[in-house]
């Protein structure tokens, strides 16, 4: 519980400098009392550094050990004392992900190909994240900007629909798909990992919001200069939403990345998405050993493209969490 | 514009919205000045538009939506308490496969418990839902107190806060299996097998013998049921954090400072201060947290694949997933018996249900708004 002091102590610190400075010149006694405040101000701070630098490590360890151990040679990663930094660079480990090396011993580019898994993922992400943009701003834009009979009901079924956990729409929905036929080839199951999840009620819910923003009287200029209501869309509305829209796209982007249950559940050994390959891939050498800095080089190249868009396009990724604490 | 002219008593924002179609309609029918019927139809079909339209852009979402959601919720229903259909599904298709063919009488649409009955009565099912309790049981209280803790802390410093703000959040960005994996490579003894003692007792258990403990088995064959939770309980809280800290350090920035002014004045000691003041004005977004913590712990599943992978749900060479939870008891049987898979993500959803309605009960009482 010493944190807690520590943490609350500092809330009235901004609030307590200016009245203990002037006083402090006055009187002995008063100098003494804002001596001692400073001195506790100072272990607070000292304090509540500490605590969050031990924070920070235990968060960041994992991301060190994972980028330090992808460039560790088999030997030193086998080590009775593990090293906290590579004594050599291997960076061949990344290269084993792409091409087989014969002279190492090393198939692996046959059974886990990252190329391809990257393209695949890509594919799907892109196709999946441009229709399900469409298809999230015309219904946004019926909810927004048109008035028809039933359109409160039927915004209020689509969002109730929202509390329904995930599971329970996967088993009729891998039913559904394979009674389609599509997971017998590549196609279909790209079909399968797109088709579903194109409309998702969330962002319908946050562009509808954000829609509903814009004065509805630039839309009456719009149509006294005989704008059309999709030119007006177009020009006017998805500019105007553009913040929505990146997060919305970024969000989409990671979920296809990220994605495991559904991707794995229709396309195992089909149509592999990156984590899905991840995995399922063993990183053995020919002789049948595992070699676990290989495999930390693919989960290091499977997690910085993440990290980058975070990095760059951070505003836009709290823009969209901050509102739905679904991740991807 | 003439038919804004025409329709005076329509609402204004229909009559705004059709107009484009309105004219669009008028230049194909030709003549600037059409006969009066011409005109009646125009008005007719103008009017069908404007009912039609936002139809038309609703239809592509109301599709996709009636066929993966509306239809599987329905559907999963229906499959849980039809007739266990194992037997059926050995012969030809499995349950489920062809609805219309269902509704040519192939099968009896007769109502049963027997999907309930078969998961709640195997084996696994028992195993599945302690383990899914005890995950969230310990996680989500731990998570979010860290989290407060953190967020508190954050908001109490000036310099270095975004850095840490940023440093806190990077977790959430990344992929939970990938991540996963690193955390079994952290807790793993490598080149060990429980006849030969191994190569390198791994990260964790050096930094623990650094501090002069003893190393253990966290996850390799053999390891004790209580480590491998300890490995799950660490790396979910891990993974929970950054989005509790998000909130809670947005309402820890909007609560009023004058709180802790008055607090102050009173000579409240800082623990007081942090129940009777901090707590009590975080309560809507301590109660948010727990509740979205409550819902994602029961359906946690993809951290234990991550570390333990789907074959094993358990250490390596385990027999009978000893991890498993609930969602991945529905996963289990997705593809052979989606009968008993409705039927223990019904029993999954009730759960939740209950759980989230005691919480939302719980926070109506302590909550203060």
């Amino acid at each position: 519980m010493t944190d807690t002091n520590v943490a609350v102590e500092n809330q009235d610190i901004p609030v307590q400098a200016p009245e203990e400075t002037p006083p402090a010149k006055k009187s002995t006694a008063v100098d003494a009392i804002s001596r001692k405040q400073l001195a506790v101000k100072i272990l607070v701070q000292i304090a509540l550094y500490t605590f969050l630098t031990l924070m920070a490590i235990t968060v960041l360890f994992p991301f060190y050990w994972m980028l330090i151990s992808s460039v560790k040679t088999q030997g030193e990663y086998e080590a009775t004392i593990p090293t906290f930094w590579p004594q050599q660079f291997k960076w061949e480990n990344y290269l084993y992900l792409f091409v087989n090396v014969p002279e190492d011993n090393v198939y692996i580019a046959n059974e886990f190909n990252l190329g391809k898994l990257f393209l695949n993922t890509v594919l799907v992400g892109v196709v999946s994240t441009l229709l399900s943009l469409v298809l999230t701003v015309l219904s946004a834009y019926a909810f927004a900007r048109l008035e028809f009979k039933g359109k409160n009901a039927v915004f209020a079924a689509m969002l109730a629909t929202m509390m329904l956990p995930g599971e329970l729409f996967t088993i009729s929905n891998y039913v559904t798909v394979s009674g389609l036929g599509w997971l017998h080839d590549g196609m279909g199951v790209f079909t399968a990992l797109v088709v579903p999840f194109l409309v998702s009620v969330f962002y319908i819910y946050l562009l509808r919001q954000n829609f509903m923003q814009i004065p509805n009287e630039l839309y009456l200029a719009a149509k006294v200069d005989g704008t059309s209501d999709l030119k007006y869309l177009w020009k006017v509305m998805i500019p105007l939403s553009a913040p929505t829209l990146i997060s919305i796209t970024i969000l989409k982007m990671m979920g296809a990345w990220n994605g495991y249950i559904w991707p794995n559940l229709v396309g195992q050994g089909v149509f592999e998405l990156v984590t899905v390959g991840l995995r399922g891939a063993g990183f053995q050498n020919a002789a049948g050993d595992t070699l676990y800095p290989v495999q930390m080089a693919a989960i290091v190249l499977v997690t910085l493209p993440l990290l980058l868009v975070f990095i760059f396009l951070r505003k836009y990724i709290m823009h969209g969490v901050s509102r739905s604490g679904i991740k991807g | 514009m003439d038919e804004m002219v025409q329709e005076p008593a329509a609402i204004e924002e229909p009559v705004a919205g059709e107009a484009p179609v309105a004219e669009e309609i008028g230049t194909q029918d030709g003549g600037k000045k059409p006969p009066l019927s011409k005109e009646e139809k125009k008005i007719r079909r103008e009017r069908v538009m404007r009912v039609i339209k936002p139809w038309l852009y609703l239809l592509p979402t109301l599709v996709v939506l009636a066929v993966f959601t509306v239809w599987p919720i329905i559907n999963t229903v229906r499959m849980a308490f039809l007739a266990d259909l194992r037997d059926v599904s050995a012969g030809g298709d499995p349950i489920g496969y062809d609805f219309l063919k269902d509704m040519g009488g192939m099968y009896n649409f007769e109502f049963t418990f027997q999907n309930f009955a078969y998961v709640v009565g195997y084996e696994g099912f028992l195993t599945a839902l302690g383990n899914t309790m005890l995950l969230t049981v310990v996680t989500v209280p731990v998570s979010t107190m860290l989290a407060l803790l953190i967020a508190v802390a954050l908001n109490s410093i000036k310099p270095l806060r975004k850095v840490f703000q940023t440093i806190f959040f990077l977790p959430y960005v990344t992929n939970s299996i990938a991540i996963g994996m690193v955390f079994m490579a952290m807790f793993q003894m490598i080149g060990y097998s429980p006849a030969s003692p191994p190569t390198s007792v791994g990260i964790v258990n050096t930094i623990i013998e650094a501090f002069g403990g003893t190393a253990i088995n966290w996850v390799n064959e053999g390891s004790s049921y209580w480590a491998n939770m300890s490995v799950l309980f660490f790396y979910i809280i891990w993974n929970a954090l950054p989005f509790k800290i998000l909130v809670l350090l947005g309402g820890l920035q909007g609560v009023n400072k004058q709180y802790y002014d008055a607090a102050k004045v009173d000579g409240a000691s800082r623990v007081r201060i942090f129940w009777k003041i901090t707590v009590p004005l975080l309560s809507p977004m301590i109660a948010y947290v727990v509740i979205t913590g409550f819902i994602g712990g029961f359906k946690e599943y993809t951290s234990i694949v991550g570390i333990f992978g789907e074959k094993y749900m358990g250490p390596p060479g385990s027999m009978g997933k000893p991890l498993n939870t609930m969602v991945g008891l529905v996963y289990d049987s997705i593809k052979s018996n989606q009968g008993s898979a409705s039927a223990a993500a019904l029993i999954l959803f009730v759960i939740i249900f209950v759980v989230t309605m005691l919480n939302l009960y719980v926070s109506k009482k302590k909550v203060h708004y």
